[in-house]
């Protein structure tokens, strides 16, 4: 059966590296992708939107209508992880572990302690006890830095390359960061499930409402010049503002769908402990 | 110049790919797929798509891997494949 597969797999690979021979050259100006709507783009972005990077002015100006539904494509995504995944069962186990900090003695439970809330004790987990000082203190000092950096990515995305959805990635791989280096409930803690599910709809309604905003200013759906009637500025600043928007709704999406993801596949939708 | 690197990096992806599909550690293959993915994104950066290359560099090569790490935590390391 394997090397069935593997003669398959071949005989379509070479049809398909075959059909490329058909393909127009990288970067040919004649080829019919580039002749029909592009040149419009390379010409006259800059003028109409006041975008210096054409891809931002493509994907989320001109194109926004499949950027919103990629929005919601990436939203499905969290809602299905967490429909399949999310289980509210306790699960099986054989104990709990509690370590008293300052001598480093595990306690082991058979039943489910009642913790103290100090600093003396942590609970553990039973699977993963990644607790190392030098990981700890060097995720810390990190963890601004990224979650700075992709804020920069998500309100530079007009400017250079990046954008709502790179910088919402990067913010979300910084919580599964913390997760991973301290543990999972020190991140839940700090960004909650239904601040995450709040804010993964906050960000679709965000996209979807300046696109609606747009109509009830008497434009059409998601034309950011309908803005300037409201915004002290001129037409095209308004598209280059509406695109902002639009990519601080896709980062805030992105970011927790990602989490969300994290969260469900790590602990197996216990949300108790993991990875 | 240019082409050279296309295709040391080229090789390298489909060594990749083949090294990811042929391995028995699954947290093995998981690296291996970012590995590729890093890869992929520095042809991306070659060809001048740099929004593409930031892309794949923060989905690809860093939040999938730690997806398939962490479901390869829920379940077994060994492939029995």
């Amino acid at each position: 059966m394997k090397r069935i597969g593997l003669i398959v797999v071949i005989l379509c690979g070479a049809v398909l590296l075959y059909a490329t021979r058909d393909f127009p050259a990288w970067g040919d100006p004649a080829s019919p992708a580039s002749t029909h709507v592009s040149p419009h783009y390379i010409e006259h972005a800059l003028q109409e939107t006041e975008v210096p990077n054409l891809v931002t002015a493509v994907l989320a100006d001109y194109r926004s209508y499949d950027t919103m539904f990629e929005t919601l494509v990436i939203f499905g995504a969290g809602v299905a992880c967490f429909l399949l995944l999310r289980s509210f069962g306790a699960r099986r186990r054989e104990g709990w572990y509690v370590r008293h900090i300052p001598t480093g003695v595990v306690i082991h439970f058979r039943k489910r302690p009642r913790i103290p809330h100090s600093r003396f004790f942590e609970r553990l987990d039973t699977e993963w006890v990644p607790h190392d000082l030098i990981i700890m203190t060097i995720c810390r000092i990190l963890l601004p830095f990224i979650q700075l950096f992709s804020l920069y990515v998500v309100a530079h995305g007009d400017f250079s390359p990046g954008g709502g959805f790179q910088g919402g990635v990067m913010f979300g791989a910084s919580l599964v960061l913390m997760a991973i280096s301290f543990d999972l409930r020190t991140a839940l803690s700090r960004v909650g499930e239904r601040i995450l599910a709040l804010l993964a709809f906050l960000g679709v309604v965000l996209y979807g409402g300046i696109g609606v905003l747009c109509m009830l200013l008497g434009g059409e759906f998601l034309d950011y010049s309908e803005l300037a009637k409201i915004l002290p500025v001129h037409a095209e600043e308004a598209r280059a503002l509406g695109m902002i928007g639009v990519e601080v709704g896709v980062g805030i999406a992105v970011t927790a769908v990602m989490a969300v993801i994290y969260v469900n596949i790590a602990s197996a939708g216990r949300h108790d402990e993991g990875l | 110049m240019h082409w050279q690197i296309d295709l040391f990096i080229l090789t390298l992806v489909i060594v990749c790919a083949l090294a990811a599909i042929n391995v028995r550690d699954l947290l093995g293959a998981a690296v291996l797929f970012g590995a590729y993915s890093f890869l992929m994104c520095l042809l991306w950066a070659i060809m001048g798509a740099v929004d593409v290359a930031f892309t794949e560099a923060s989905v690809g090569a860093g939040v999938s891997t730690v997806f398939f790490v962490a479901a390869v935590f829920q379940t077994t390391r060994r492939s029995k494949d």
